[in-house]
């Protein structure tokens, strides 16, 4: 089985779970920008963070033989602080990148007047750049804050088949596969969703479009839920071949749009006792 | 390490990335210098055309041929000091490593390239230290620093062949021999193996001529 989890930040997360997502199949993965936990206070420490997602984090992906690509943006929660606003003007130099597949992650969090002007401004980025958008929808107040984002992207230059609204669940799939967007699933041990909710809602709507991410991040979380879901899928009937498309070939063909997706790098590394990754740091 | 000549890499291109690259190395030939009137590493406005080829690289020519594609492109642009330590610091890894790998091609000043021989050597990615110890690195780093680069490639695992005229800087280093001596020990002490490559490495310190 091949995996490709769309939306992981694996900056949170140790060697020991490259190893583990490798042995349950994952061979590539997209690692979009966000908030960290705690505040930033200057652009640069985006510019130091997104060069992590160019730098350390693809080497460190390769050493466990897995494809590692990031999508680069000014998060919502941040967008709101008039210290971190110059991230919009430095974008297009991060937007050139080989291994920026889209822009990302954007939306909303509190559906303020700061984060209309940053979600807008960011899907022409996207637009400018040839590159698809990773658009999550907010955590509280969903329903109308997704209503909101499909009207933005609506009125945007972005054709909505290069957008992924990701953090769907039962009570915005309809509406979301409505608008013509591509459908992300973040699954989650506490929130979000679960694993047999997705394998229901896989049988109501289908496997076109879906993608399944397990958002992994310095939260409770799971790397391995995407290997969860397809167990969970080929548990319920699903084929090895609904399996192949929910979780390769959909974030393939979603995240090819950027033309920058590179699968054929990622060759197990070198496991040896002298590899700067087992050793940690010096 | 040394990177393919134009027409080494024409031969191993297809049709679309051989003409990709004929048309950014013009566009890089027609910027002389390479220098733009801004330097700074956190300019808004978007960089010159080649710069943008020099980071697009990878996706029109291929992962493999990268590192080839991108020092052409420095060396036609004749790019100086100002922009190999812009083209550094606001590259990826990738970038990074093209940078280096024109280090000795350029020949910037010391106080120009050597920080940044010394940013790579402080990171763990192999890729950069393996990068940072070319012909560049052997003709300008200082005793104590190319020590402690040799060690770090014995530390991480890069091949020392990937430091350039290794024979020659080694050669009577007492010192590089006393360090690599030390660290030998602490290998055996905790059960460990010794790198093959530093035993080559201590027979090169050696003042006597080897074989
Ligand atoms: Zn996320």
């Amino acid at each position: 089985m091949r995996i490709f989890d769309p939306h992981i930040h694996m900056t949170s997360r140790t060697t020991d779970d490259y190893e583990a997502m490798y042995a349950a199949g994952v061979r590539a993965l997209v690692e979009p920008s966000f908030w960290l936990g705690q505040p930033r206070t200057s652009p640069e420490s985006f510019f130091d963070y997104f060069d992590s997602l160019l730098g350390w984090e693809p080497f460190r992906a390769a050493q466990y033989g897995i494809a590692h690509h990031c999508t680069v943006a000014l998060n919502p929660k941040e967008a709101n602080d008039p210290r971190c606003l110059p991230v919009l003007d430095a974008l297009p130099r991060f937007l050139v990148k080989d291994n920026v597949v889209a822009v990302g992650e954007i939306g909303y969090d509190s559906m303020t007047p700061a984060e209309d002007t940053a979600l807008a401004a960011q899907l022409q980025l996207a637009a400018d750049h040839g590159l698809p958008a990773l658009v999550h929808t907010p955590h509280r107040d969903k329903l109308t804050g997704m209503r909101r984002t499909i009207d933005v992207v609506r009125e945007s230059a972005l054709d909505p088949e290069l957008v992924l609204l990701d953090h769907l669940n039962e009570t915005t799939v309809k509406e979301a596969a409505d608008s013509g967007c591509w459908l992300g699933f973040s699954i989650y041990p506490d929130t979000k969703m679960d694993e047999d909710r997705m394998v229901a809602v896989l049988k109501a709507h289908g496997t076109e479009k879906m993608l399944v991410n397990s958002a992994a991040d310095w939260g409770k979380s799971d790397p391995l839920k995407t290997r969860r879901t397809a167990d969970a899928m080929l548990a319920a009937g699903f084929t090895d071949d609904d399996v192949d498309q929910v979780l390769w070939r959909n974030p393939v063909a979603f995240y090819g749009r950027s033309g920058r997706l590179q699968l054929d790098a990622a060759a197990p590394g070198d496991l040896h006792e002298g590899n700067s990754i087992l050793r940690g740091g010096e | 390490m040394t990177t393919p000549t134009r027409e080494v890499l024409h031969d191993r291109l297809g049709d679309a990335a051989r003409a990709w690259l004929d048309a950014a190395l013009a566009e890089a030939g027609a910027a002389p210098g390479g220098a733009t009137d801004d330097d700074t590493p956190t300019a808004p406005s978007s960089p010159p055309a080649w710069e943008q080829h020099f980071a697009s690289a990878g996706r029109q020519c291929g992962q493999e041929h990268a590192d080839a594609a991108r020092v052409l492109l420095l060396r036609e642009a004749r790019a100086d000091a100002p922009t190999l330590t812009r083209l550094y610091r606001q590259g990826t890894a990738a970038e990074r490593r093209a940078v280096l790998l024109a280090l000795p091609h350029l020949e910037p000043a010391p106080a120009d390239g050597v920080p940044l021989v010394e940013d790579a050597l402080r990171t763990n990615d192999t890729r950069l230290v393996a990068a940072a110890v070319g012909p560049y690195a052997a003709e300008h780093l200082d005793p104590h620093t190319w020590r402690h680069a040799l060690l770090k490639c014995l530390f991480t695992g890069v091949p020392v062949d990937a430091a350039a005229r290794l024979g020659q800087r080694a050669h009577g280093d007492a010192e590089l021999a006393r360090m690599l001596g030390d660290y030998a020990a602490e290998r055996t002490a905790a059960g460990r193996p010794v790198p093959a490559d530093l035993h080559r490495v201590l027979a090169l310190t050696s003042r006597t001529e080897e074989s």
